[in-house]
């Protein structure tokens, strides 16, 4: 493989075949992901108008620029749209399915027709919420709670219900895709302690996504029969029980979180050696907190239901097991960090979005510290302390997870550089606008501001004020990659196989890689991160 | 702090002072855990930024770091797990003598009832420095009782019990919200705690209309859904004797024993089959009320039943009411 | 902890050339069928999960209401349960003999276990068929006209004692009447949940047997080889897999309270 300067001439997956069925018909992880790309950022926007819509209506203590019902229904679309449709396939569908493959030393996934399926899936149940939302949309909040979701909302939950158990079969899928791949489809020589962290990463939360989806599918088939037949499972009147759908629908809906963030932390482990130039500090101890985190993610469900009326006794043992869960979080922190240490750092792009994720991801977490602790959870619980505790570690942690990987990855993807400058200026803006949308949350959440309300007492105006104007300078932070991204697509210079010298079996292919990514099987002889041996890469310089 | 920008909620509850230490400790660990981490990439960052001829330096991991950044932040956030276990402990372990409210949640709006009968709707008034404790069941979705000034919440949900308690240390007027989604309104059923002065209190609780006690009204239902029947107070009835029952253990036929407390009450008269008292037998031949008796029927005969002092040793006795009223009944 | 997998010496189109069935991202047949098994595996794991939600429901509810859980499970037909449980049962053996069939390379032998395995679970779905057409009848069917008090789908009559509805309830109307809505509510939720399990459990047999008509046409074509019957190898799983479920819900549905005398 040649280190050529990307020709035209040259076959890569992009220009192999033409025409809308080439890619429709797919089965190329390549190709997949980047219909994966298109599908999670058309979602983006959906879930982020909402946003939009409800950031404008607190700009004033009286709800005076939307109904009270549709407020209602901006909340709890923005949340599902977020967390289903764009956060949980996000990193892993379009990431995950464009590099796993190449890291292994595979030439695809172990079952690439499946993966196409998966993405089908996907917008079977995109168009299915769609629809719902168009002819009405949904009420009940993200969290489908009885007995409102089951008897007393006029709203369409069964749709959405439906919608949301189809696309969950989308993430079982592509979890089952990446665990058969990592264990059968390595290279000669590529060991599990050879693997980049990246794939360790993945591969817990591919974990997650097989054991916990099929749990809140079948919750919200619950949901859907107990609203159309009338059933009364969880209906106190007819001896049913609300709370034991809170147990079902948390027992997914907690190592959900992980899903969320373990993918965004793969992509910091590969960015912070790249740029520090050095071998990541305390490689197994990252490894292994990543299967930790997923491990206990998965009994420390019952934390939202401390005031649930359980019983005194599970509430000490679910606090207990969250602050433990928090551990391996840390621990990887302290190792990216360390990584910096004696290195030699350079502020990229992707450079910028990692310290961006290590600082907010902290503070997201070390909120969740607040949450864990019961007699404060009393207080905070259901307030804005607790959506700015889940934003700092969902967008501040994995969107900004995301940007990053898609600008380092950019090369590798598209074939061209991105220009350098509005790269930084918009991680900068987004960091900024992030800050500005969500810290002033947590003063209004410890003031008592509860969730999920259309309108609210004067005094905590001025903190609504400045959180909508943090969100217009995030939304334009957010716009910015957009727009340049797809410039470079025509107008950027062409990227070399490793532009950042990372090292990595992905940039040994050509950027982009050809369709079947190695002519020849590689033999890994290598731990990962071997930036000993690695040159150093041009100046990272402004580019126009 | 400023009359229209407040940076800090109200604190008009014991419990609330040690929340807010607690936050503090919080807080301020959690502010010096991020400052090192900022500062720590920050110094990293320039320190060791790429400079021409300087290479990284290859280090692998050092066991006595991962060590030490695991134990460390264990040790600290066991302190953490201590801290809020105690309070929430406190918070869910009400004093004996305790007054109470009853609490009924609907689409959109609170109903109180004091057991001295006043009721309130979307405003609830107690005197400072008293034990209150809330009964609170809701007639319809799951809703939550969040007083931030306060510092304590809990949900209020359908077909049961929840309580919580506290003891306000400051006269003033506070929010009281709902803290769970429950429909359209449900950023609008909200009311006012209003803590006063005890002359105030006794005032105001002398003012308003009041329509018996609540025990009293519970005593009437007593007669008429035939409770007395089986529940006889002068023999043994064909049902277990209520008498000084509130407040002791029962032994249940299962061999388990339970506290006769509120939630087991209301489940006795709501769902007989559940619990059935050792020494009767299984199916219970008491009713299933379910469906048949309201939630402010229910609190009233809870609050009849628990008002029925112990009968003294041997004797056979009508029971007496703690607070005696104008009501006309008295028990056949 | 390297479980690389073993990469043939000969160069891969070789291989490929050899062997048409090998898809062209694996190195070697013993790792498509590895990956392949595995995979079915990590699948089954899934469903595990899925019913289990329902399964902790049930307990749950099941510890909380025994009486109507008892007598509602007294009346499912255990003659017919217990024959459609054999039934399953021979299904999942003629599916393994089929693949045994397959490691010998007798195609008549897997064709015809196959179509028996057809058989069985088609009768499966026949009887499971009868017996909700049974339940309609009865009125047990949540939503459609459910009433367990009178009619032909009466749970009273012989079970008074367990219900609690002694002859000072009957003769006392109020209390009949609450205890009687309250029986009518609890049934109801075992129904719910019985209806949802064995439809849950009868979407995965027309599932597989969807899958089975189309192994059963590969098997005829004699795509199956001593070397390669993969497709066989896994779809077999996931039919033993739906035969598993069956085995844990037939005790707690049918078999809540079959004391005798009770």
């Amino acid at each position: 493989m040649a280190t050529l300067a990307v020709s035209e001439e040259r076959k890569n997956y992009l220009n192999a075949e033409y025409g809308i069925r080439s890619w429709l018909f797919t089965t190329d992880h390549k190709r997949i992901a980047l219909l994966y790309l298109l599908s999670i950022t058309a979602f983006f926007f959906i879930g982020g108008f909402a946003a939009l819509l409800i950031r404008l209506e607190l700009l004033t203590p009286a709800g005076d620029l939307l109904t009270a019902d549709a407020y209602n229904k901006a909340f709890t679309m923005h949340g599902q749209v977020m967390v289903f449709f764009f956060l949980i396939p996000s990193i892993p569908a379009v990431l995950g399915n464009f590099l796993i493959p190449m890291m292994i030393g595979a030439k695809d996934l172990a079952f690439p027709r499946i993966n196409l399926i998966s993405w089908y899936i996907y917008i079977i149940a995109g168009i299915l919420y769609i629809h719902c939302l168009v002819t009405g949309g949904v009420d009940t909040g993200w969290t489908f709670y009885p007995t409102f979701s089951t008897e007393f909302s006029n709203t369409k939950v069964i749709e959405a219900g439906l919608a949301i158990f189809i696309s969950g079969f989308s993430s079982i899928l592509t979890g089952l895709n990446f665990v058969v791949t990592v264990h059968r489809m390595r290279a000669p020589g590529m060991t599990w302690s050879r693997l980049p962290l990246f794939v360790w990463s993945h591969y817990a939360t591919s974990i997650i996504m097989l054991l916990g989806t099929p749990v809140i599918a079948i919750t919200l088939v619950l949901v859907v029969l107990e609203r159309a037949l009338n059933l009364g499972i969880f209906d106190p009147t007819r001896g049913g029980d609300p709370v034991l759908f809170q147990h079902l629908f948390w027992f997914y809906s907690h190592p959900a979180v992980y899903i969320m963030i373990l993918p965004s932390m793969a992509v910091i482990s590969e960015i912070v050696p790249c740029f520090s130039r050095k071998r990541v500090f305390g490689y197994s101890f990252v490894a292994i907190s990543s299967i930790a985190i997923a491990a206990i993610g998965f009994v420390v469900w019952a934390h939202h239901m401390f005031v649930a009326g359980i019983s005194l006794y599970s509430a000490l043992v679910f606090s207990f097991l969250s602050f433990l869960v928090a551990v391996p979080s840390a621990v990887k922190v302290f190792n990216w960090t360390a990584t910096m240490y004696k290195g030699s750092v350079s502020f990229s792009t992707p450079m910028l979005y990692a310290f961006g994720f290590i600082g907010l991801f902290t503070i997201g977490g070390l909120t969740g510290l607040f949450l864990a602790t019961l007699g404060v959870d009393v207080h905070v619980h259901d307030t804005y302390f607790v959506i700015a505790h889940f934003h700092y570690v969902m967008v501040g942690g994995a969107v900004m997870g995301y940007l990053g990987g898609m600008h380092f990855w950019w090369p590798k993807i598209s074939g061209k550089m991105y220009p350098e400058g509005w790269g930084r200026l918009a991680a900068l803006i987004v960091f900024i606008g992030f800050n500005l949308t969500f810290f002033p949350q947590f003063i209004l959440g410890y003031l008592g501001m509860p969730r999920r309300y259309w309108q609210y007492p004067p005094e905590y105006q001025v903190l609504n004020v400045l959180s909508t104007a943090g969100a217009t300078i995030l939304a334009v932070g957010y716009l910015l990659p957009m727009v340049y991204l797809l410039w470079s697509l025509r107008y950027g210079k062409p990227a070399d196989d490793n532009p950042w010298k990372a090292t990595g079996l992905e940039w040994t292919t050509s950027s982009p890689p050809p369709t079947f990514n190695f002519d020849e099987t590689p033999v890994v002889t290598q731990e990962a991160y071997d930036y000993e041996n690695m040159p150093l890469p041009e100046e990272v310089t402004l580019e126009r | 702090m400023f009359d229209n920008f407040p940076l800090w909620p109200a604190s008009a509850s014991s419990h609330a002072f040690w929340e807010d230490v607690l936050y503090i400790f919080l807080v301020v660990v959690c502010v010096a855990m991020t400052l090192l981490i900022f500062t720590l990439v920050a110094v990293f960052a320039t320190k060791y930024r790429r400079r021409h001829g300087r290479e990284a330096t290859q280090i692998e991991g050092s066991l006595l770091l991962e060590i030490g950044w695991t134990v460390i932040p264990l040790g600290i956030m066991m302190v953490m797990f201590v801290g809020g276990a105690v309070l929430y402990f406190q918070m869910r372990t009400p004093p004996r003598d305790a007054a109470e409210v009853y609490v009924v949640a609907k689409q959109w709006m609170w109903k109180l009832q004091h057991t001295e009968g006043q009721r309130e709707i979307n405003e609830l008034h107690v005197p400072v420095g008293r034990d209150i404790r809330l009964i609170m069941t809701s007639q319809d979705v799951i809703h939550s009782f969040y007083v931030p000034a306060f510092r304590i919440k809990m949900d209020v949900i359908p077909g049961r019990y929840t309580t919580m308690w506290f003891r306000a240390s400051k006269t003033g007027t506070y929010h009281l919200f709902c803290a769970q989604y429950c429909g359209t309104m449900h950023s609008g059923m909200i009311g006012e705690v209003v803590v006063m002065e005890p002359n105030d209190y006794q005032a105001w609780m002398s003012g308003g209309p009041v329509a018996g006690s609540l025990a009293q009204n519970g005593q009437q239902l007593f007669q008429q859904f035939g409770c007395s029947t089986c529940h006889r107070f002068d023999v043994q009835g064909r049902g277990p004797n209520l008498m000084g029952l509130f407040g002791k253990p029962v032994q249940l036929d299962d061999g388990r024993t339970v506290t006769a407390d509120e939630d087991y009450i209301r489940e006795s008269i709501v769902n007989s089959q559940a619990k059935v008292v050792s020494g009767f037998a299984r199916p219970s031949i008491m009713p299933v009320f379910q469906g048949q008796v309201s939630e402010e029927q229910l609190n009233a005969l809870v609050a009849y039943i628990k008002s029925l002092a112990a009968a003294p040793a041997g004797e056979a006795g009508t029971p007496e009411l703690k607070n005696p009223g104008s009501g006309p009944q008295s028990p056949k | 902890m390297s479980d690389s997998p073993l990469v043939s010496d000969a160069p891969l189109d070789v291989e490929h050339h050899d062997r048409p069935e090998l898809r062209h991202h694996f190195a070697a047949v013993d790792q498509q069928r590895n990956a392949a098994s595995l995979g079915m595996w990590w699948f089954l794991g899934t469903e595990i999960m899925f019913f289990g939600g329902m399964f902790c429901a049930y307990l749950i509810y099941r510890r909380w209401y025994f009486p109507e859980f008892a007598v509602a499970s007294r009346s499912l037909d255990l003659k017919v349960g217990t024959f459609n449980t054999v039934v399953l049962i021979c299904s999942s053996l003629t599916v393994a003999m089929s693949v045994r069939a397959a490691q010998l390379g007798q195609r008549k032998l897997q064709v015809k276990m196959l179509l028996l395995t057809l058989l069985f679970g088609l009768s499966f779905l026949g009887i499971k068929t009868y017996e909700w057409g049974k339940k309609y009848e009865e009125h047990h069917i949540p939503t459609f006209d459910y009433n367990v008090i009178g009619g032909e789908g009466d749970l009273i009559k012989g079970n008074e004692e367990l219900l609690g509805i002694t002859t000072e309830v009957k003769n006392d109307p109020v209390k009949l009447r609450a205890r009687e809505a309250e029986i009518q509510q609890h049934t109801k939720i075992f129904y719910s949940l019985y209806f949802a399990l064995t439809g849950m459990h009868a979407i995965h047999m027309i599932i597989g047997v969807g899958i089975f008509i189309v192994i059963t046409w590969m098997a005829h074509k004699g795509r199956f080889t001593p070397e390669y019957h993969t497709p066989l190898e896994i779809a077999g799983l996931y039919w033993h897999f739906v035969d598993i479920v069956w085995i844990y819900l037939f005790p707690l549905l049918y078999l809540i309270d079959r004391r005798p005398g009770a």
